[in-house]
């Protein structure tokens, strides 16, 4: 048993901060779920420190609640993560500049896919001794 | 078959597979830091390791990066479960102790780990000639954008950042970025 | 001795593809049929070697022979043999033998069915499979050799990565995900074949195709879902589906693959849509190969990628030719491919498919744009980003929702045309299913417009799909006399293409409800209590009975054991654990799972004390989980409905 405790004797850290639930926290939880959500894990690639169980995760959504408790805005709680990480950290890269291309392109192919559709339906519809 | 067709389509991918070549040149795990250039976070943390004479520092005792102010800072945030830290370890432990007397600071930052085997550790390992802090709740870490161990950063006199280590470092490049931030302090 | 028996049969097998590949258009330029049985022997010799070489490794396996490098890679006396077997795809080389082994399972499959058919296409479609073939056997003697000597020999290996040992589905996941992913190859294979051999313009190639294409799809909608359970039950986050590069590799195929399911059928009816089909078939084998360059090559990051070497270039130089290759064909022949049917009516069938190829491929692109974003803003604007699960969610909702509600239109619009009349009554009486589903969402207290949407339209495809059973079934009763169950089983044994496909529908819509309510309803909570200390979450209660720890032969654990309470009744226990692997720096944690028919209580163990005096727990609560996985089940059911062979067809 020894062996197995020193071995696992870093995991026991997490344990440290955690809360109990009332009300009013619940509010402050919810609110650090949203934000936690937002911010890509470091050690998983991946997957969002709300999402991950590693301990730097943990970590990183009790600085979240701390923040928000704090009364900093989500803005400025994520505004502090990328001064820290970088953009790299925001699972959702925002739409400001060259990022928007990648909201666009999908919307642009699926405008130009319902013109073609349109345009086609109306060709093969039309009576075949009409001029095509 | 319509060749005039069939090279426009092949060219319309040229650039992908270009965009893909780039790609194997760059790795998706290095991810450069923002830090270097701004001002460091200011820390208090207090001391589990002390550390050899004439670098040691009495364990509990609060290191702030406030009093270390006009120094060179090497900052180097480590485990006792992390594999790469032991390539470092003694390092950084002599280059440390060769830089005793000069305007230069080194502490081990301890990164989710119990001040106990990080104790044993530096037994294990040797001793370690500077001492380190305990990091509860890994706030400095994330302060400083952490990712893993080993991570190490270089502070210059006036408390900005000056450089990230990401893995083991090796002596060379500490001497290279403490000597010539140690410059210029000196001019 | 099996290192180089192994070795061998590889470099024997690249010969004979080599000679197969150039056998083929040698007999077709020059007239000499007589060689063709020659080619296909090479395919069936490829087939037997590569087996050798594969039953070779998994003998090495099992006898520790730690002389092979791969075995020294992922071998090791403690795992047990189970673990020990699969981990012929638990790491880069093993998985490429695999994936070498499949292909050269599916080029004798293709060719033992087909050989007897006359004209040029099965031998064309043999050659581009043994041209895929000779790439894999490249990087089997080159960059992902598994069979590399080992000297001296170790003792012992370190056993294969704790998260693929750590879960029986990893048995089940990987071998359904190459033989879909492989399966990918064969329709390619015969669109090649088509354009080399003139074939294009006819169907035939089309309907053989699309049994392949359906076969390959169900494979892979089953890896997809035992991928999405596989993460559920071993990444303790609760969560099933991350947009991780390689789920989303998984992804691309299967939605390419499932448009062009549906617009062969306007090919197959109306005679057009000829070059979209081509296009689709070509596409959805260029994603399998996209997929795996994008995961093997380390070109983007990704949790399940594997380390790497120079893999990436042999894969780039191959994605690069066949993506020239296939495209300047598709686009040199597609003058020939011009539709020569037209449609009677806008209110058609035949729109719908229209509309539900657009959005498939667009949520293709979308998830592919968003997968390859973060390479092209490192190369435009030298910017790291990340493009992660909001993104997706944000973007694929939209088209998930379209798609859901086309689900339920098409089936009930007939072909050609319906009168307003028709539409009228097809239309308007899924609604009652699409108001029920809405009525329950308000209900249970979602408010977000696209959940709404979803549970209402998943309402309507349900609905309008039942539906078209119900309305089969009634006219066979009343026709034939039948009773419910003998008119259920011959309405779909005389056209099970039709009602497979509903089926399939029905699988996806139970998926559907399954992620829309564990997405919209999910509940959960975290603390640190002490033993005999409770948490509850959403009306469930557990009891913290004892902290535990046990060594094993390959691993440590420690578990929590979690009474679920009801009052002071103890219902059942939970045992979340975390094992410690000595080669893994990081704990991998086994989350207890409760299923009942509305949802799951999830347990994971964060972190405890080593003293066992307290342990942080993570309880979610996500209803109706367990549809996907059934859900999952009835989509390869319809499937399989679909692909039996039957001896007549009838159309319904």
């Amino acid at each position: 048993m020894t062996r197995l405790l020193a071995a696992f004797a870093f995991a026991a850290l997490g344990a440290l901060g955690a809360v109990q639930q009332s009300p009013a926290d619940s509010v402050l939880e919810a609110r650090t779920a949203e934000v936690a959500a937002q911010l890509r894990c470091p050690v998983c690639q991946g997957l969002s420190i709300q999402d991950s169980p590693s301990e730097l995760s943990q970590q990183m959504r009790s600085v979240v609640k701390d923040q928000l408790r704090a009364g900093k805005s989500p803005d400025e709680v994520k505004a502090y993560f990328i001064s820290k990480y970088g953009e790299w950290i925001l699972l959702e890269p925002k739409p400001k500049g060259f990022n928007v291309l990648v909201y666009l392109m999908p919307v642009l192919l699926v405008v130009i896919g319902l013109g073609w559709i349109v345009v086609a339906v109306r060709k093969w519809t039309r009576p075949p001794d009409s001029p095509a | 078959m319509n060749w005039k067709r069939a090279t426009i389509a092949a060219a319309c991918v040229v650039p992908l597979i270009i965009l893909f070549g780039y790609g194997l040149t760059r790795d998706p795990k290095d991810i450069p830091s923002p830090l270097p250039g701004h001002e460091a976070s200011p820390f208090a943390l207090a001391v589990f390791a002390p550390g050899q004479p004439p670098l040691n520092r009495a364990p509990g005792d609060t290191v702030r990066l406030a009093e270390l102010k006009g120094q060179v800072v090497v900052l180097n945030f480590w485990a006792s479960w992390c594999l790469s830290c032991r390539d470092e370890h003694q390092i950084l432990s002599e280059t440390a102790k060769s830089y005793a007397g000069k305007p230069v600071h080194f502490l081990g930052v301890l990164y989710n780990d119990e001040p106990g085997n990080g104790t044993q550790w530096i037994e294990q390992m040797g001793g370690q000639s500077y001492p380190s802090v305990t990091d509860p709740g890994a706030r400095t870490a994330i302060n400083y954008g952490l990712y893993g161990v080993p991570e190490t950063y270089f502070l210059d006199a006036s408390g900005r950042i000056a450089y990230k280590a990401t893995g083991p470092v090796n002596e060379r490049l500490i001497r290279h970025v403490v000597d010539s931030l140690m410059a210029v302090a000196a001019k | 001795m099996t290192r180089l028996l192994a070795h061998d049969a590889i470099l024997v097998s690249m010969a004979v593809v080599l000679f197969g590949i150039v056998a083929v258009p040698v007999a077709m330029r020059t007239g000499r049929r007589g060689l063709l049985p020659y080619a296909f022997a090479a395919v069936y010799t490829n087939f037997f070697l590569v087996s050798v070489a594969a039953v070779a490794m998994v003998y090495a396996l099992v006898t520790h022979d730690f002389s092979v490098s791969y075995v020294a890679q992922v071998g090791g006396r403690a795992t047990p043999l189970l673990f020990t077997v699969i981990s012929l795809w638990g790491a880069l080389e093993g998985s490429i033998l695999f994936w070498a082994w499949v292909l050269s399972m599916y080029a004798a499959a293709v060719v033992w069915i087909n050989s007897r058919r006359p004209g040029n296409l099965v031998p064309y479609a043999a050659a581009t499979l043994l041209f895929v073939s000779f790439f894999f056997a490249i990087l089997l003697v080159g960059p992902a050799d598994p069979f590399g000597a080992v000297s001296p020999v170790p003792s012992d290996g370190p056993g294969p990565n704790p998260l693929l040992q750590n879960h029986i589905l990893m048995a089940i996941h990987p071998p359904l995900l190459y033989l879909g992913y492989v399966g990918m190859s064969v329709p390619f294979a015969f669109a090649v074949g088509a354009m080399l051999s003139g074939e294009v313009e006819t169907d035939d190639w089309m309907r053989i195709t699309r049994r392949w294409t359906l076969s390959a799809w169900a494979l892979l909608s089953a890896a997809i879902i035992a991928g999405m359970w596989w993460s559920y039950e071993v990444l303790g986050w609760g969560g099933y589906w991350a947009w991780d590069p390689v789920e989303n590799a998984s992804f691309l195929p299967w939605l390419t693959a499932t448009a062009f399911l549906h617009s062969a059928m306007v090919q197959e009816r109306r005679g057009m849509l000829r070059l979209w089909n081509l296009n689709l078939v070509v596409g959805t084998f260029l994603l399998t190969i996209l997929g795996t360059f994008l995961t093997r090559s380390g070109i983007v990051s990704s949790v399940h990628a594997f380390t790497t070497g120079t893999i990436g270039y042999y894969f780039l130089a191959f994605i690069a030719i066949v993506m020239l290759a296939s495209l300047a064909l598709v686009a040199g022949n597609s003058e020939r491919l011009r539709s020569t049917g037209r449609f009677d009516s806008a209110a058609s069938r035949e729109t719908v498919f229209l509309l539900n190829n657009l959005f498939l491929t667009a949520f293709m692109f979308t998830v592919l744009t968003g997968t390859l974003f973060p390479l092209v803003a490192e190369a435009i604007k030298g910017v790291k980003v990340s493009v992660g699960e909001p993104f997706f969610n944000r973007m694929s909702l939209p088209i998930v929702v379209t798609l859901l509600f086309l689900m339920g239109v098409g089936p009930a619009l007939p072909w050609k045309a319906a009168s307003k009349a028709e539409l009228k009554a097809k239309l308007v009486p899924p609604a009652a299913g699409a108001g029920l589903m809405l009525v329950i969402a308000l209900v249970a207290g979602a408010r977000n417009v696209y959940a709404l949407l979803a549970f209402a339209f998943a309402g309507y495809a349900a609905f309008a799909n039942l539906r078209e059973y119900w309305i089969g079934m009634r006219a066979r009763r009343i026709a034939h006399g039948e009773g419910w169950g003998t008119a259920l089983v011959r309405l779909v044994g005389g056209n099970r293409h039709r009602y497979g496909g509903y089926t399939a529908h029905l699988g996806v819509i139970l998926v559907a409800f399954g992620i829309a309510a564990s997405s919209t309803f999910r509940t959960e909570y975290e603390a640190t209590i002490k033993p005999g200390e409770t948490i509850s979450l959403s009306g469930h209660t557990l009891r913290l009975k004892a902290m535990w720890g046990r060594e094993e032969p390959q691993r440590s654990v420690v578990g929590a054991t979690l009474e679920v309470m009801n009052g002071s009744m103890v219902k059942g226990t939970m045992e979340p654990r975390m094992n410690f692997y000595p080669m893994s720096q990081s704990p991998v944690p086994t989350p207890a799972v409760r299923s009942r028919f509305l949802g799951d209580l999830y347990v994971n163990l964060q972190a405890f004390r080593p003293d066992g005096s307290n342990a942080t727990i993570r309880v979610i609560y996500e209803p109706l989980v367990p549809w996907i996985w059934f859900g999952g089940g009835v989509v390869v059911f319809g499937a399989l409905i679909a692909i039996f062979p039957t001896g007549r067809r009838t159309d319904a």
